[in-house]
């Protein structure tokens, strides 16, 4: 077992790998060249498009104790990764690991799978119940949780090899060109499955929507698939739009939204040329809310705005608020509409948005991002992954790599969730460090980072409620009382990747 | 009035019976608030509100708002178990409902500094704002207006008085009319804040603006209100215009400057500046302060002396 730097014990290797120790957000830096793939030939008269999901996974050759992958665009409402693991099961392929771009609750109908020994590990962060019950020691299968950006590098650095890609394709023609656009299962960017695409020893194009060659427009380009496969029905598109894509009304959020905009604007940050990013979340929009309106009244001109896109965003490109939107996933059924029609809505992959190892992501030009937190500390730890409970049951998304990335990460979030405080001595599991977050937003008050005197200064000056950020605690524990410490056995269940590959935390197993 | 003045544009209703509402009390930028143990807390949880509300008063020490507690009618059963609750917590007063004659409140006056001699507060910490909900409190409010010192605003509330009329309440208002202008006239003939009754529709952000712009007109200064959503929309109605801004400021300068030159008379671009002009000035640079429009608060003692 070693320390990291943020003193968190991690253990010598996992899984039969070497782990390296988090040092820092920014220094380490990569060694070797990108990973590669075999060259192909195809000729004239060619047949891509097979007859069943059973012939695809034979012509990829997959094995026992290889890796697949299918990328999350259709989120709750993804029917194809299930569809794929029962063709292996009854193929009689065992110990398969699974590093998909994430693990949704509609794939609790994995478990079956994980207990029979078809699946053997998961190569990505997991949303749910599979989660819980690793974190309960129920399912012995090892998790390594991933950063979006810190998937792509792991793919393209070569430590995550992808065997079968299999990619989830809205329209598709039998050539293997394909865009999420357009079809029955639109989900519109297809911004994570690009990078499995390129690396991916095998990739198979599945869909629902086989139309005739060539499609248009092309989002991954015939050249990178091998396979093309028809299903009935790829996913289900009413829960393509899992989160919530609604302003909040509750009047705390609104609070908090409000401060939270007023902390851009006394960034300095809110003029033209201004890119933002936040989720979809009820207040991460109530944010957008104010932040549009500010832009309104200054008559100000943003560059972009990036991340999961909601219609949100799109009313405010429509509305010239920004020149462009980069989108490497589609929140809801209005950004699936837009990114089909509107060039200005570029659809970018996740290694463009945000792999640290590349010559430049779009994270790095962000100005400000918003962020949620299941906890922080008081060092500005923010914990995304695992529950109060220390259940893992969140993958990390962007969080990390946009934290990283842009000028001002805000976390916003309640100073009471149920009846547990959202500030803690420590975060159950570090997932954001620190040293990278910048502002913590209740209705309570407003926690600047040290780095930032002068936005405290200037947030003071404007009569905000900036508070020393254990003040803040006290006065949350004031009302909550202390929460008790859990109990975890030794055994690390998954790992808490950093976005460069380097381990952050772990997650050990929760004593019952 | 204006020396001790206390801006309550603002008058928040939160239920006495729900912890997670209480708690976010000090978030909301209302001018007070209200909580309430009459009509949000059915008959069954009246004692374990009262509780409830102790306990928060006890650990809610940075009060940046007025509390006051609507406690129940005086002819229930339960308001004097009401104020044996709270008082000790020291709240800034009581909201008193169904105050339909003078002798309503002249009761709780009594009572109340019972209470305050019992406790050793200042004789005269607990203030009434009498809630006129009637036609009988309606008829009676410039009485009531006089009735105590300690009634420092006259609320009106339209539910129980539409109810006492047997007509109903639209959300346009007319039938409310004559009402308001009673309640406005006795409060302003007393010296003391107006405070217009609940927009109920929560969602409705248009209609509340649309009422709030009606009842300044009218003459109120204050509006209660049932969810934290309304508090913006309320102060911005009640927020002054830069114009005004601008010229009260210039006559503060004016009183300033007299008072400098040892002067009592005071004119301002040709117009003598009198008592009305400047207790209007402070009020909307008191108003102004506390939404943030000007940086410092004025200094009363300049403009009206020490006492």
């Amino acid at each position: 077992m070693v320390k990291n730097s943020l003193g968190r014990i991690i253990p010598e290797s996992f899984n039969g790998k070497k782990l390296i120790p988090y040092k820092d957000p920014y220094s380490l830096m990569p060694k070797g060249k990108r990973a590669e793939k075999s060259l192909k030939r195809v000729g004239p008269g060619h047949k891509k498009l097979l007859k069943s999901l059973k012939d695809a996974i034979l012509a990829a050759g997959l094995k026992d104790g290889m890796t697949i992958s299918t990328h999350h665009h259709l989120r709750n409402g993804d029917y194809l990764l299930n569809m794929i693991i029962k063709e292996i099961d009854e193929l009689g392929i065992r110990g398969i690991k699974i590093a998909s771009s994430s693990i949704h609750p509609v794939h609790a109908a994995l478990i079956p799978y994980i207990e029979k020994g078809v699946i053997a590990g998961f190569e990505c962060g997991v949303n749910g119940p599979i989660g819980e019950l690793v974190s309960k020691g129920e399912l012995k299968c090892p998790v390594t949780v991933r950063t979006h950006g810190g998937r792509a590098r792991s793919v393209i650095e070569g430590d995550v090899e992808i065997d079968v890609a299999f990619i989830a394709a809205p329209t598709c023609d039998e050539y293997g060109n394909i865009n999420g656009y357009f079809g029955p299962s639109a989900c519109g960017s297809l911004g994570y499955a690009h990078t499995d695409a390129m690396y991916a020893k095998t990739v198979i194009a599945v869909t629902d929507n086989l139309v005739e060659y060539p499609v248009s427009p092309i989002s991954i380009p015939q050249t990178l698939i091998d396979y093309v496969v028809t299903v009935d029905k790829l996913g289900d598109p009413e829960k393509i739009v899992s989160t919530t894509t609604r302003i909040t009304k509750d009047p705390v959020g609104l609070i908090i939204a409000k401060y939270a905009a007023e902390v851009i604007e006394a960034s300095g940050l809110l003029k033209n040329g201004f890119s933002f990013q936040t989720g979809s979340g009820g207040i991460s929009l109530a944010v957008a809310e104010n932040v549009k309106n500010k832009m309104i009244e200054k008559k100000i001109k943003g560059s972009f705005g990036c991340g999961g896109i909601t219609g949100y965003f799109v009313e405010m490109l429509e509305a010239g608020l920004f020149n462009v939107l980069f989108d490497v996933q589609c929140f809801d059924l209005k950004a699936v509409q837009s990114i089909g029609k509107n060039m200005n809505h570029i659809e970018i992959s996740a290694d463009m948005y945000a792999n640290p190892f590349n010559c430049g992501a779009v994270v790095n030009k962000l100005d400000a991002v918003i962020l949620g937190a299941t906890e922080v500390d008081v060092n500005f730890n923010v914990n995304v992954n695992t529950e109060s409970n220390g259940y893992l049951l969140h993958n990390t998304g962007g969080h990390s790599d946009t934290a990283a990335g842009a000028k001002l990460a805000i976390i916003v979030a309640p100073s009471i969730r149920g009846r547990l405080p959202i500030i803690r001595d420590e975060v159950t599991t570090i997932t954001t460090p620190g040293e990278t977050v910048d502002v913590i937003v209740t209705e309570r008050g407003i926690a600047v980072n040290d780095k930032h005197e002068d936005l405290k200064k200037e947030l003071i000056k404007r009569k905000l409620p900036v508070k020393d950020i254990s003040e803040l605690q006290k006065e949350i524990y004031a009302i909550t009382g202390r929460p008790k410490p859990l109990d975890f056995e030794d055994e690390v269940v998954a790992l808490i990747e950093y976005r460069d590959g380097s381990i952050i935390d772990v997650v050990r197993k929760v004593k019952e | 009035m204006a020396k001790n003045f206390k801006l309550i544009r603002s008058l928040l209703y939160v239920p006495g019976n729900m912890p997670s509402m209480l708690q976010n009390i000090p978030i909301f930028d209302c001018d007070g608030v209200i909580i309430d143990l009459e009509d949000a807390v059915p008959i069954n949880e009246k004692d374990a509100a009262r509780i409830l509300v102790k306990s928060f008063l006890k650990i809610f020490h940075d009060r940046k708002q007025l509390i006051f507690i609507r406690i129940n009618p005086i002819d229930s059963k339960w308001w004097y178990e009401d104020l044996k609750a709270v008082l000790p917590e020291k709240p800034d007063g009581i909201r008193l409902p169904k105050a339909d004659t003078p002798e309503i409140v002249e009761r709780l006056d009594t009572v109340l500094t019972e209470f305050e001699e019992e406790l050793g507060f200042e004789i005269g910490h607990f203030k009434i704002i009498p809630s006129i909900e009637s036609a009988l409190g309606v008829i009676n409010s410039i009485k009531i207006a006089r009735s105590s010192k300690r009634v420092i605003a006259l609320a009106f509330g339209a539910e129980d008085y539409t109810a006492s009329m047997e007509i109903e309440r639209t959300k346009s208002g007319e039938e409310l009319f004559h009402a308001r202008t009673r309640v406005v006239w006795a409060a302003k003939a007393a010296g003391i804040q107006a405070i217009d009754t609940i927009f109920a529709d929560v969602s409705d952000m248009d209609g509340l603006r649309k009422e709030t712009e009606l009842i300044k007109k009218l003459g109120f200064t204050g509006k209660s209100l049932v969810n934290p959503r309304q508090i913006d929309v309320v102060h911005d109605v009640f927020a002054p215009s830069k114009e005004e801004i601008e010229y009260a400021l210039q006559v503060v300068e004016a009183i300033e400057r007299a008072r400098e030159m040892g002067t009592g008379v005071v004119s301002l671009n040709g117009k003598m500046v009198d008592a009305p002009v400047v207790r209007r000035a402070v009020r909307v640079l008191k108003t102004a302060y506390s939404l943030g429009l000007i940086d410092e608060d004025i200094d009363e003692e300049v403009i009206y002396g020490e006492e």
